[in-house]
């Protein structure tokens, strides 16, 4: 089990003073000046060294994606734009950031611009989080006050302004484009790339879109080192993650832990394990709502990093991970998502559009087993239509949790045909 | 949707302090992009309407940030915290997406659908609740949780959000956040980490 003393989100649950005092005993804000004296070069290749991989969702190495960045401005302005429309399924651990350690992220964003050429970060946080916004945007105050940003940040001679915008209700708006779209003024609906945000995002301009949590470990990253980092989790899964455990445990919470923990351990330690006992696992869903289900079976094993539940055909994701007890309809469960995709479809694509509402139609029959069983194949079929034919991954999202129903419940499906069928005969 | 009969205002504009505010979040943008405001001016404005936003203040709007007003409707009509008919003082939201759903959402709003006396979309006859079924919030580690205009109450059961209704029925401030002894999304049963309290 991770050590407190490797922990970065030390006031996780809120004991502590949030803001610049509190923040600043826990070490933020220290030495911001002699990290940034060390030039862009070694932010990034520190960052890259560290193995930190995109905590949004996508797994991207952060480093290497600040890299993309121009090394010089060719006149236009280069953005920052920060993803804390956290808004998939399951997934809770940016609230804690934004409204418990909202220090950690501002320094983030001070970093990150340095290191990709930004005097301006714009934070999107989701609307509904009200609360969470009043606390960044009194942190962004105090940082501006105290000189940490603004003109000649913390005493750096970079200037740096930071913004909060607010989201006003759309999934969506998580997709980086999108989130651009929509700061732009516009409907949040997904840009094709090419041209990716480092050429042509904000306005136009060169831009990088982070997640909070990626932004928000940096600068310990920076302060205790690449290797400190680096020797934590797997090779290629480095690092600590903020969890999300919920559903059927007995003690649902959010925690930080080693990348790369067995996903047993990481609920039986700290969720107090499954309700009734973990042989009254059913299946979990382990990365947010986008990623495909795993049985038992699976569960009992597997690892919580990217590239082991990328193995097992499901995802690391925003690690949210629902658990769903043997009271669970699983069907329901994942009609429900399926209900929730074609809710949040922009509409753009048609294999979307049109793709959602009908495996949310069919989802429907399914549970109540009014089908016929080639239609578990036609189901299959249809999601593997949607999958890869959209601009962006909300399609895919969509298609892959009935795929990772099929893969290991299809018994359960055949079965719930056969008993309506019974039934209606009877 | 609800088929209720309401007035489009015909006018709108601004009050003083709402100014105040719009120019704060015009400030934030590059010149010439002030059209990036729409959403918090949109915002703005339905506060100032009572939570709900009146095609004038649609057009207002486009026309303070100097932009075609199809884009302002376009961005109206998108996002779902913009309510294009009026809603009642308390619009009650409970999520009812998978995390939720595993810990009873279900049982959540049936005893708001009881409470208030409608359906699910529906406006209670003294205008004082609305009801929505919501997709998912981000605090599913508090789950079953309810939105109630800018607060979040969470580890809900029927009797705390009997309660909430009632403390809001009679004006009062209801506790916001977790309703059973727990800290935000700390495990219930104590902790399992920060044992060592601030560890720097």
């Amino acid at each position: 089990m991770l050590k407190d003393k490797d922990r970065i989100f030390t006031n996780l649950y809120g004991h502590h003073d949030p803001f610049l005092v509190g923040a600043k005993a826990r070490g933020d804000w220290d030495g911001t000046k002699e990290i940034l004296g060390k030039g862009r070069e070694w932010v990034i290749e520190s960052v890259k060294a560290s193995g930190l991989r995109g905590r949004g969702g996508a797994g991207f190495s952060t480093g290497l994606k600040w890299s993309f960045m121009p090394k010089e401005s060719d006149g236009r302005p280069h953005y920052l734009v920060v993803n804390a429309d956290e808004g998939e399924p399951g997934t809770c651990k940016d609230r804690e950031i934004l409204r418990h350690d909202p220090h950690k992220l501002i320094e983030g964003c001070l970093i990150a611009s340095f290191a990709i050429g930004a005097n301006a970060a714009y934070i999107y946080v989701r609307g509904e989080y009200y609360r969470e916004t009043e606390s960044l945007q009194r942190a962004i105050d105090e940082a501006y006050q105290a000189g940490l940003i603004g003109k000649n940040a913390s005493g750096t001679g970079y200037d740096f302004d930071c913004y909060v915008h607010r989201g006003m209700g759309s999934y969506i708006c998580g997709e980086e484009t999108a989130l651009i779209e929509s700061l732009e003024g516009k409907k949040g609906q997904p840009r094709l790339k090419p041209p990716f945000p480092a050429n042509s995002g904000l306005y136009g301009c060169p831009s990088t879109v982070n997640n909070v949590e990626s932004l928000a470990v940096t600068p310990t990253i920076l302060r205790r080192g690449a290797e400190w980092f680096a020797g934590m989790g797997r090779a290629n899964n480095t690092g600590t993650k903020l969890f999300n455990i919920s559903g059927h445990v007995e003690q649902p919470c959010t925690v930080e832990e080693e990348m790369s923990i067995p996903l047993k351990e990481l609920i039986e330690k700290h969720a107090g394990g499954v309700r009734g006992g973990w042989d009254n696992l059913l299946a979990i869903i382990p990365g947010g709502a986008s990623v495909p289900c795993l049985p038992k079976g699976i569960c009992d094993s597997v690892l919580m990093d990217f590239d082991s539940l990328r193995e097992q055909k499901s995802g690391l994701g925003t690690a949210a991970i629902m658990v769903m007890d043997k009271s669970t309809d699983i069907v329901a469960a994942i009609a429900r998502l399926s209900a929730f995709y074609k809710h949040e479809s922009c509409g753009q694509c048609t294999p979307c559009r049109e793709g959602t509402g009908w495996m949310s139609r069919m989802m429907q029959r399914m549970v109540a087993g009014r089908a016929s069983v080639e239609e578990i194949d036609l189901l299959e079929q249809v999601t593997r239509q949607v999958e890869g034919h959209t601009i962006c991954a909300l399609g895919d999202a969509a298609a892959w949790p009935v795929q990772g129903l099929i893969r290991h419940f299809r018994p359960e499906l055949v079965s719930r045909i056969e008993q309506a069928k019974k039934n209606a005969v009877a | 949707m609800s088929s209720q009969i309401f007035e489009q205002p015909i006018a709108f504009s601004f009050s003083a302090d709402t100014l105040v505010s719009a120019k704060t979040h015009i400030s934030k943008y590059p010149e010439g992009r002030q059209a990036s405001a729409v959403m918090p001016l949109l915002d703005l404005a339905q506060r100032q309407s009572g939570g709900w936003l009146p095609r004038a203040a649609i057009d207002y709007v486009a026309d303070f940030l100097d932009m075609p007003r199809i884009r302002a409707y376009e961005v109206a009509t998108f996002y779902t915290m913009f309510n294009l008919e009026p809603v009642g003082k308390y619009h009650v939201q409970v999520c009812t997406n998978l995390p939720c759903w595993l810990r009873g959402s279900e049982r959540i709003v049936e005893t708001v659908k009881r409470n208030i006396g409608v359906e699910v979309g529906g406006t209670s006859e003294d205008a004082l609740f609305t009801l929505s079924e919501m997709e998912c919030l981000g605090a599913c580690v508090n789950a079953p949780m309810m939105q109630v205009n800018d607060d979040y109450y969470e580890d809900l059961d029927e009797t705390s959000t009997e309660h909430i209704l009632a403390e809001l029925r009679r004006d009062n401030k209801p506790k916001t956040g977790s309703q059973v002894r727990r800290q935000t999304c700390e495990p219930i049963g104590g902790l399992s980490s920060l044992l060592d309290d601030v560890g720097k």
